[in-house]
């Protein structure tokens, strides 16, 4: 970890901080007023709003995720800094591929 | 060997890396520390046994080694402390590699104070008057925290980092680097903070506080290291160092 990659994850964090916590409150909503996944869509579709709260979300988590797992493998694997980084990035880029996927779901489909 | 009241079961690391550990019997004597036992062995048992210590005082930070699975500096460790059932083991100090029997190599542990600047940098000559410290202000009350490092290596052997990444610099070094950090004499900050920055410096710490449990000093390195994640982190935000 260095000071350029400690500043991002932290900088993450605290972005996703509220975004929990928001994230968490829908989802007791949700469940508490019984909605089905179609009432969830028809809320969500076309919404601005959504799509930049959760694309903000998705794109926090994959960078703060990616720094994480670059750590845990430069310290628990024999992989070199430099493939420990490599592959950290095709964590990330999975995470956000997957996220992103979903919001457009959420979204737009 | 059982340990009984006069006696004690001392088992010693003996060889280097592929060693194993070797059991003594020790009298038992009132006020008796660590390193007590570990000469009492070489001088009357085994001449071979290798070991290192100076000052006896808990002032030189030559004597540690790993006592009954903790780092520890053997000289202020009394054995009524430490040794449940009359039973210790004695072995070298973790992390660092084993030269024979309860000597360790020191150096990379001391290179590791080069790489993170920990060498005072004059912004004076003698020239100049002397400088006038205010002890009381808050910069010279965090370099006056951790002046008292014995360079022990203690703390570096009891790091969960050092163990899993070779490269980090450890407790030690990066608590002396914010010393000088927060010494208002020194002209090296620039180049200490971009130092402690890159990978393996204070930002591969978990804050795991090993090294405040087991100082013997009482130091506290783990707010130190806090202390250099936070100003590098703003020197690197206003670009006066870089990743």
């Amino acid at each position: 970890m260095n000071v350029r990659l400690y500043v991002w994850q932290r900088a993450t964090a605290a972005i996703m901080a509220p975004l929990v916590l928001v994230h968490i409150a829908v989802i007791f909503y949700a469940t508490r007023q019984g909605l089905t996944a179609a009432d969830i869509l028809s809320r969500t579709h076309g919404s601005a709003i959504w799509a930049s709260y959760y694309g903000l979300f998705v794109a926090a988590a994959s960078i703060h995720a990616s720094i994480g797992m670059r750590n845990v493998l430069i310290e628990w694997s024999p992989l070199d800094e430099r493939r420990a980084g490599l592959l950290a990035v095709a964590l990330g880029l999975l995470l956000a591929l997957l996220g992103f996927h979903a919001v457009i779901a959420l979204v737009v489909t | 060997m059982s340990g009984t009241q006069q006696e004690l079961s001392v088992s010693l690391w003996r060889g280097g890396k592929d060693g194993r550990y070797r059991t003594y019997a020790v009298p038992r004597r009132e006020s008796q520390t660590v390193l007590d036992v570990v000469t009492y062995v070489q001088r009357h048992l085994d001449p071979t046994l290798s070991y290192r210590f100076a000052c006896r005082v808990g002032v030189c930070g030559s004597c540690a080694m790993t006592v009954n699975g903790k780092p520890r500096w053997t000289c202020r460790t009394h054995v009524a402390k430490v040794a449940g059932a009359g039973r210790l083991e004695i072995g070298p100090l973790e992390n660092l590699p084993v030269i024979k029997d309860l000597t360790t190599d020191m150096a990379e542990f001391f290179q590791k104070w080069q790489r993170a600047k920990g060498v005072f940098a004059p912004s004076q000559t003698r020239h100049d008057s002397i400088a006038q410290i205010r002890p009381d202000t808050p910069a010279r009350a965090a370099a006056d925290a951790a002046i008292e490092c014995i360079n022990c290596g203690v703390c570096y052997a009891g790091c969960d980092t050092v163990r899993w990444n070779s490269a980090y610099l450890g407790p030690a070094a990066l608590t002396r680097a914010w010393t000088l950090v927060n010494d208002q004499r020194d002209a090296g900050n620039r180049e200490r903070l971009q130092a402690v920055a890159v990978d393996g410096g204070c930002h591969s710490c978990h804050s795991h506080q090993s090294c405040q449990e087991l100082c013997p000093q009482t130091l506290n390195p783990t707010a130190a290291i806090a202390g250099l994640k936070r100003r590098t982190a703003a020197a690197y935000l206003k670009g006066e160092i870089k990743a």
